[in-house]
């Protein structure tokens, strides 16, 4: 087995004083990244996805539990972790009034290994602005040249916190194109995103974290297979649901109907829509709004998002 | 973007580390740039300690300086170099660091291979230097303007000057630890500002105030830093005495390392 680059186990993080005054972000997670991954957390705004982020990079303690990166605490052996690692912030923290050139060569004195400064605009496609005072470049050039920085020391283990957000769609491929090329050269990369599309991309496993656990954590594939896929169409009048033969007739797990409009959860897709459609020709039924969905991660997102919702608040 | 670079993650533990010495430079080079395109604070340390003595000058004339050992260029000299520590150290560096805390700078440094005690450096290097060529500056103005009799004991000037630096830098850390917003930062350097003025010695000897005040007033951060100075050129001043003074002034600046260690924020209050 690898050895992992990032390793949490347990990990707690509490804001204020202990009781109801105070709250907790991270509720015990433990996983786990190898050498080489590109890991996302995923989760809605308020899940902890900062929270931890900020634990793994050594921002603060943990108030329970442990971390490793790199076969060290990256909070009380931050001298020996900081050099091989790299970090992009959520928020800029950049001198308004000092150029993009100015603000790498600061940065690259910072940094152990930095790369010409020159190279490192280059990759994120800001070496045309360069001279630029940063109070005038766009949220967009920001974020890039904040990636920058964290690409300076060519680090060993990279943490984007939400990168893309704030850019346009060709600087969101830009970046994803950067972020895949890293990840071949061997960089472990951990990434928080609220973009479903992005950590579908990019990651080679995720975990979706929600009030401060994760909820689910694997592989895309695996994540998705374990959902059921969705089939649904609206009759016509004059045909109930209670027409249709009953579900397991049709290889489907369930089904929900609103009026006229039905939809089946199926592990089988293909043989549900079979059926269905071979039942609609024998009867001569149109069958209005066809919609055959594979499961997504979206879907399973959006299915944590509603089910665990009623553990919030509780503290174990 | 180009994708052809290689960004591969450099060989463990073999890659050289950074030292401090050049961590603190890169930062002090960013905040000198910083600080040469901040016009108003530069013109500000700058102009406004000559232009303090100049106009304090007919002011100190009016004071009887007899049996004080004093003159007139003994008694501004030191007065001057400690208003430039106080206006282009201390009142300048208050601002710099709220500011930088305002704009998140010091949340993200910290997110780097600095520590916390390189990052305060590093901000501050530049207000030194400014400071310390004022007090070049000050010394050549006034000493020719004056005629101000070359120094006795210069080593206690250097001393002094050396110690109210390293003062002026943790009592700003300090001042910016209680310091919200860049707003207040306007007005909390102010009393610290007033009572250098007024009680340790700036442009009113202590010899010529009620034994009571005088020794209330020795106390004071920049007290001991300005007579540490005067004693550079009158050389009036015995081994034991300049070891207290020095004491009294390595006090203050300890006092307010403690402060910056227990509550200096990071990043702004919320």
């Amino acid at each position: 087995m690898k050895e992992s680059a990032i390793a949490v186990d347990g990990l707690r993080r509490r804001y204020g004083p202990s009781g109801s005054r105070g709250y907790d972000a991270v509720r015990g997670i433990s996983f786990s990244v190898a050498r080489g991954e590109l890991f996302a957390l995923l989760g809605t705004n308020g899940a902890g996805k900062t929270s931890t982020v900020e634990l793994l990079e050594g921002l603060a303690a943990p108030t329970g539990g442990a971390v490793r990166v790199l076969g060290h605490d990256p909070y009380k052996e931050r001298g020996k972790v900081r050099p091989r690692i790299g970090m992009m912030l959520q928020e800029g923290g950049l001198p308004p009034e000092l150029t993009v050139a100015e603000t790498a060569r600061m940065w690259a004195g910072c940094t152990s290994g930095a790369m010409p400064v020159r190279e490192s605009l280059g990759l994120v496609g800001l070496a045309g602005r360069a001279d630029v005072r940063v109070k005038m470049l766009s949220g967009g050039e920001r974020r890039r040249l904040d990636l920058a920085l964290a690409l300076l020391g060519r680090p060993e283990v990279l943490f984007l916190d939400e990168p893309t957000t704030g850019l346009d769609a060709e600087g969101r491929r830009d970046t994803w194109e950067l972020v895949r090329t890293l990840r071949d050269q061997g960089t472990t990369v951990l990434l928080t995103t609220h973009y479903l599309e992005e950590a579908e991309a990019l990651a080679d496993r995720l975990a979706i974290m929600h009030a401060g656990r994760i909820a689910t954590s694997g592989r895309v594939a695996d994540i998705v297979a374990a959902r059921p896929s969705n089939l649904s169409f609206t009759l016509p009048d004059g045909v109930s649901a209670d027409d249709l033969p009953p579900p397991a007739a049709l290889g489907a797990l369930e089904r929900d109907s609103l009026g006229q409009s039905v939809r089946l959860r199926t592990r089988d897709l293909q043989l549900t829509a079979t059926e269905v459609l071979l039942w609609a020709r024998e009867r001569r039924i149109g069958l209005g709004g066809l919609d055959a969905r594979s499961a997504s991660l979206e879907e399973a997102f959006l299915h944590i998002a509603s089910t665990v919702d009623t553990a919030q608040g509780e503290t174990p | 973007m180009s994708t052809t670079t290689t960004t591969a993650p450099a060989p463990a533990d073999t890659a050289p580390t950074t030292a401090a010495r050049g961590r603190v430079w890169a930062l002090a080079r960013g905040e000198l740039t910083l600080l040469a395109r901040n016009k108003a604070a530069l013109a500000y340390a700058l102009v406004l300690p000559g232009l303090l003595t100049y106009s304090m000058k007919t002011a100190v004339k009016g004071v009887d300086l007899k049996g004080t050992g004093l003159d007139l260029g003994t008694m501004l000299l030191p007065g001057s170099i400690g208003m430039a520590l106080v206006l282009a150290v201390y009142m300048n560096l208050v601002g710099v660091y709220v500011i930088r805390r305002e704009d998140l700078v010091l949340k993200r440094l910290r997110a780097g291979e600095l520590t916390d005690s390189e990052i305060l450096s590093g901000a501050a290097l530049p207000a030194v230097l400014l400071g310390l060529a004022q007090c070049v500056l000050l010394v050549v103005g006034v000493g020719l303007a004056l005629d101000v009799s070359a120094p006795e004991a210069p080593y206690l000037a250097v001393v002094g000057i050396a110690v109210g630096v390293g003062q002026m830098v943790m009592l700003a850390a300090a001042t910016a630890a209680f310091t919200r917003t860049s707003e207040s930062a306007q007005l909390t350097p102010v009393p610290m500002m007033m009572i250098s003025m007024v009680g340790s010695g700036l442009f009113v000897p202590l010899e010529v105030m009620p034994d009571q005040v005088a020794s209330v007033c020795e106390l004071l951060p920049l007290t001991p830093v300005v007579d540490l100075v005067r004693a550079g050129w009158t050389g009036d001043m015995s081994a034991v005495d300049a070891l207290g003074t020095l004491a009294t002034a390595l006090a203050w600046t300890v006092l307010a390392w403690w402060a910056v260690r227990k509550r200096f924020p990071w990043e702004p209050r919320r």
